[in-house]
């Protein structure tokens, strides 16, 4: 049970690269936090510094606040579970399981113990003498998890360890790694490129683009207050829809009809002292269909018509899309969290908004729609630094 | 590893296949089963031509007497060639000496070759360099090699022998000329056995190592427990196919040497047999028994390590 | 990191040296004049090309020059067509018979060779192949095939054969589909087959002894096990030196320009069996 504080850690290859840059993170005790960003971002560099497994170019690693830049792996007391499980294959399940507690010489009654109670643990104990090859995918992932978890050691890092399974066990195996987590209390590092997987496994979410850190906190403020366009985009599914708009006396013009600023938005506009153009950000989840708003009357909002263009019934929801001309958003992040999901080559100077609404709505494709936000919900970002301006105070 | 790397595709396609040949082939697969013995009649024609019909004939003259002085006079003598042989003190020296050169130049190769294989697998300087400089020895043509050694080996010309005591003639010595045999094969055919034990490390994946770092082994410890035991297949085809090789070893003997001072290993008895003493019985039944030899060797050694036959599973 | 770098770079010179040291030395002799060719000295103290010049001079290592060459390519281009078209049928067809075939192959490149040499050499004088190049060459194609069809086997089963599917969906004929796709592909392949057939050719000692006798088809390796001090040359040694140094040459500019592909071609068979 321990703490892991990255203290202004910087990744610089041989080759000039910068991986990692100045990156700084405090991991409490029995903490699950997660690294999450698109391929490329240094996430899993920054994994493999921790586990000694790359060198610190500058910077200090502290594991329970002992300096550790310069200790082998093997001596932090860390146990990792890799992408590919890396399990020995010519061992059996309990070889594997038993190898870092042979080479550290506890006894052979002590490790048989310990591997029967993880075998217990994750269910495979009737597996315990079949060689790797011989298992499902699910159960080779629990393998890499029990060959942690023998080692009771100071921290696991988990190094996108479901992304080789299909989505149906994904799922399921994410529900056990975290029932995991929280009975053993073991401080955890998480390496995912999924920001599902994000938002359901973190304590907290430290978000990554380019080596820079982007934001750092619980699933819940990463959602309701991103620092900025790349963690706004990034976090949440489908993505938040992005527009062009402009800032008006009291309130923000933009292709969605005005919308009026709370109290606390505009004295954070004030604040941020911005310019006129801004992008305007607002989740699928906080349309609906106006029809069924006016049933309740408590709810204000903004009101507004728009063609739909595809509609798709998820069974519990639907998401309708419809474009808006004129209404494309520039930004460098934008961008980048395009290219990530592959629609970069799909930019036109109308922007496709997506809304999530309820089940019950009669919205058809190609007909014209009422639909309602919430103007409350809305966030405004700074198109050049990207900064969220709501956050200003 | 290598089963488990090799054998995609295949399979599946046998098993769509499997029942309709048990019936009754389709023209397709008719016409295919043609046209694959026709592209593999050639190769196969010339290599039987070259090898399995010398053999039996091999086979047939070992039973005669047949002295190339006077070919009428040859007639059948049943096994007297091969008691003329086996009884014979030159053939079991010989064949010591070639068991010495092989199993000594075989294990200096291992233990060399890894290391070789280690470093090219592994260095971050000149890696390319590296490569290129060990391949040398693999195709430098052997008999030059073989001078090159014997004069450095040479009194009054030799480097080395320069260094020694000014009496040495080491290639005069029994065992000290074996011993520089050993040397010139070990030099020429390390590089082979680095490169197939070099195919072998690349099969270990670099996550597993990093995993058995986390687990706490050291380098050593990484390397005896994770690195050979999953290179293990690499290993025994290395050592298979050097040791057969080794086996029949006469390029270097015969420019170090030419077999004199009792260094003559059996590939060399069989040559001096036939062109020497021109007996064509005697030297065919020297051949049969190599061939033999070498057949035993391989057998043991795919039973008995358990040597997947190269090619054997994949295709 | 500078230090990890200064002991590989050690490393690295002492296999260097280990590797370099018989080369070395043979060129040294080549270049020695004949009354320095027995001081046993490392560097050479009177350079002279009086040994390169007296073998040129000679028809015996020209002839054997030739005859090196001639036989060394033939063989290869023969070997190589052949090993390409059983590569091809094993790593694209199924018929009975391929796992013989392989087996075969196996056999024959750990076949002792000198089981052979007898009854090769009673087969040839009868039927006159003997002291001939189609002497050298048959056994060479043989001997030669089981490695590159190891070789080509392996690098066809790697090349993308839905390609050939997609050009042909694209409009191509068969044969186009195989001169604009399946032959670039297959090229890297069959040039790497055709230089380890080529070495180990070029290599070759003992067959080359025991199935020639004259200069009409005796290659250089054999020649050089000849060269025995005859009236032109005083001492031999010199002579073998620089004939040494001339065959070693096109294994040089082979290892020098395509390393990368020689170890792809030497290690493919070896990890796919």
């Amino acid at each position: 049970m321990s703490t892991i504080t990255l203290d202004h850690v910087t990744k610089r290859f041989p080759d000039g690269a910068v991986a990692v840059n100045d990156l700084s993170l405090d991991i409490g005790d029995s903490e699950f936090c997660i690294l999450v960003g698109p391929s490329g971002c240094g996430k899993s560099t920054t994994l493999n510094m921790i586990a000694g497994l790359e060198d610190i170019s500058d910077g200090e690693l502290r594991i329970d606040g002992q300096v550790v830049n310069d200790k082998a792996p093997k001596d932090r007391d860390i146990a990792m579970v890799f992408q590919t499980y890396a399990l020995y294959p010519h061992m059996t399940v309990r070889e594997n399981m038993a190898f870092a507690l042979k080479l550290a010489k506890v006894p052979r009654e002590v490790i048989n113990q310990k591997v029967e109670e993880a075998a217990r643990i994750l269910d495979l104990v009737p597996h315990l003498d079949r060689k790797p090859a011989n298992l499902s995918g699910g159960q080779r992932q629990r393998v890499a998890m029990g060959r942690a978890i023998v080692r009771n050691p100071k921290a696991f890092l988990m190094d996108e360890p479901l992304s080789n399974l299909d989505a149906k066990l994904r799922v399921q195996m994410r529900t056990e790694v975290s029932r995991l987590q929280r009975r053993l209390g073991t401080t955890t590092v998480y390496v995912t490129h999924d920001q599902t997987e994000a938002m359901t496994l973190g304590d907290r979410v430290a978000v990554l683009r380019g080596g820079f850190l982007q934001q750092f906190g619980t699933p819940k403020e990463l959602y309701e207050n991103p620092a900025n366009l790349f963690v706004a985009g990034f976090i949440g599914s489908p993505a938040m829809n992005f527009m062009a708009a402009s800032l008006e006396d009291n309130h923000l013009r933009s292709p969605l009809g005005e919308v009026p600023l709370s109290d606390r938005l505009r004295r954070a506009l004030e604040a941020a002292n911005v310019e006129r153009q801004v992008i305007m950000g607002i989740r699928p989840e906080h349309f609906e269909d106006a029809a069924l708003v006016a049933s309740q009357p408590e709810r204000a909002g903004v009101f507004f018509s728009a063609t739909i263009d595809v509609v798709e019934s998820m069974g519990s929801d639907v998401y309708v899309y419809f474009s808006l001309e004129g209404a494309r958003a520039n930004a460098a992040e934008l961008e980048e969290l395009a290219r990530e999901s592959g629609s970069a080559e799909l930019s036109s100077a109308a922007e496709t908004v997506v809304a999530r609404l309820d089940a019950a709505t009669a919205v058809r494709e190609g007909e014209q729609a009422r639909l309602w936000f919430d103007p409350a919900k809305v966030q405004v970002f700074d198109p050049r630094s990207g900064r969220n301006l709501c956050l200003a105070v | 590893m290598s089963d488990t790397l090799s054998l995609q595709a295949q399979p599946r396609v046998e098993a769509v296949r499997a029942p309709s040949r048990r019936r009754r082939l389709s023209e397709g697969a008719r016409s295919e089963r043609r046209l694959g013995w026709a592209l593999c009649s050639p190769a196969a024609v010339i290599m039987l031509a070259v090898t399995a019909y010398p053999l039996a004939y091999a086979v047939y003259l070992s039973l005669e007497r047949y002295d190339l002085r006077f070919p009428r006079q040859s007639h059948f003598v049943g096994y007297a060639n091969y008691q003329a042989v086996l009884t014979s003190g030159f053939w079991w020296h010989d064949f010591l000496v070639t068991v010495v050169i092989t199993a000594a130049s075989v294990s200096i190769e291992f233990i060399l070759g890894m290391v070789f294989a280690l470093m090219m697998h592994r260095t971050i300087v000149g890696r390319n360099a590296l490569r290129t400089a060990i391949l040398i020895p693999y195709g430098i043509v052997t008999v030059v090699a073989a001078f090159s050694w014997q004069y450095a080996w040479t009194p009054a010309t030799g480097y080395l022998a320069g260094l020694l005591p000014s009496s040495a003639a080491p290639l005069t010595n029994t065992w000290q000329a074996v011993g520089i045999i050993i040397l010139a094969e070990v030099w020429k055919t390390t590089p082979f056995m680095a490169l197939l034990l070099l195919a072998g490390l690349a099969l270990v994946p670099n996550d597993l190592l990093n995993a058995a770092k986390m687990d706490g082994a050291s380098a050593w410890q990484r390397f005896v427990r994770i690195t050979l035991p999953l290179m293990k297949p690499a290993i025994l085809v290395a050592v298979l196919f050097r040791t057969l090789d080794a086996f029949r070893i006469f390029d270097n003997i015969y420019i170090l040497t030419q077999g004199a001072h009792g260094t003559g290993s059996v590939s060399i008895l069989g040559y001096d047999n036939l062109f020497e003493a021109l007996n064509l019985g005697i030297g065919s039944a020297i051949s049969v028994l190599i061939f033999i030899a070498v057949g035993i060797i391989a057998f043991v050694m795919i039973r008995g390590f358990g040597t997947a036959v190269p090619g054997s599973e994949n295709l | 990191m500078r230090r990890r770098k200064l002991a590989w770079g050690g490393a690295d010179l002492v296999v260097l040296a280990w590797v370099a040291f018989p080369v070395w030395w043979i060129v040294a002799l080549s270049f020695k004049d004949p009354s320095t060719i027995t001081d046993g000295s490392f560097w050479p103290t009177k350079w002279t090309l009086q040994n390169y010049e007296g073998i040129f001079k000679t028809s015996q290592f020209l002839l054997a020059l030739r005859n090196s060459i001639g036989i060394a390519v033939i063989s290869t281009v023969v070997a190589v067509v052949f090993a390409s078209l059983a590569a091809y049928a094993i790593a694209r067809l199924r018929f009975p018979g391929k796992k013989v075939l392989i087996g075969v192959s196996l056999l024959i490149a750990m076949f002792p060779q000198i089981s052979l040499v007898t009854p090769l050499f009673n087969i040839e004088r009868v039927i006159g192949l003997f002291n001939t190049w189609g002497g050298l060459i048959i056994p060479y194609i043989a001997f030669g095939l089981p490695f590159a069809i190891y070789t080509l086997a392996a690098f066809f089963r790697e090349i993308p054969w839905e390609l050939e599917k997609a050009a042909k969906v694209d409009g191509a004929t068969p044969m186009q589909a195989f001169v604009r796709v399946v032959a670039p592909l297959a090229a890297p392949g069959v040039a790497t087959s055709a230089i380890l057939v080529f070495v180990v050719t070029w290599n070759e000692f003992l067959l080359a002894i025991s199935l020639t006798s004259t200069t009409a088809s005796r290659t250089v390796p054999a020649a050089l096990a000849f060269f025995t001090g005859a009236s032109q040359f005083q001492n031999p040694i010199g002579s073998i030196a620089a004939a040494a140094v001339i065959i070693t040459i096109p294994i040089v500019f082979f290892v020098l320009f395509f390393q990368r592909r020689i170890i792809a071609g030497l290690t493919s068979g070896a990890v796919k069996g």
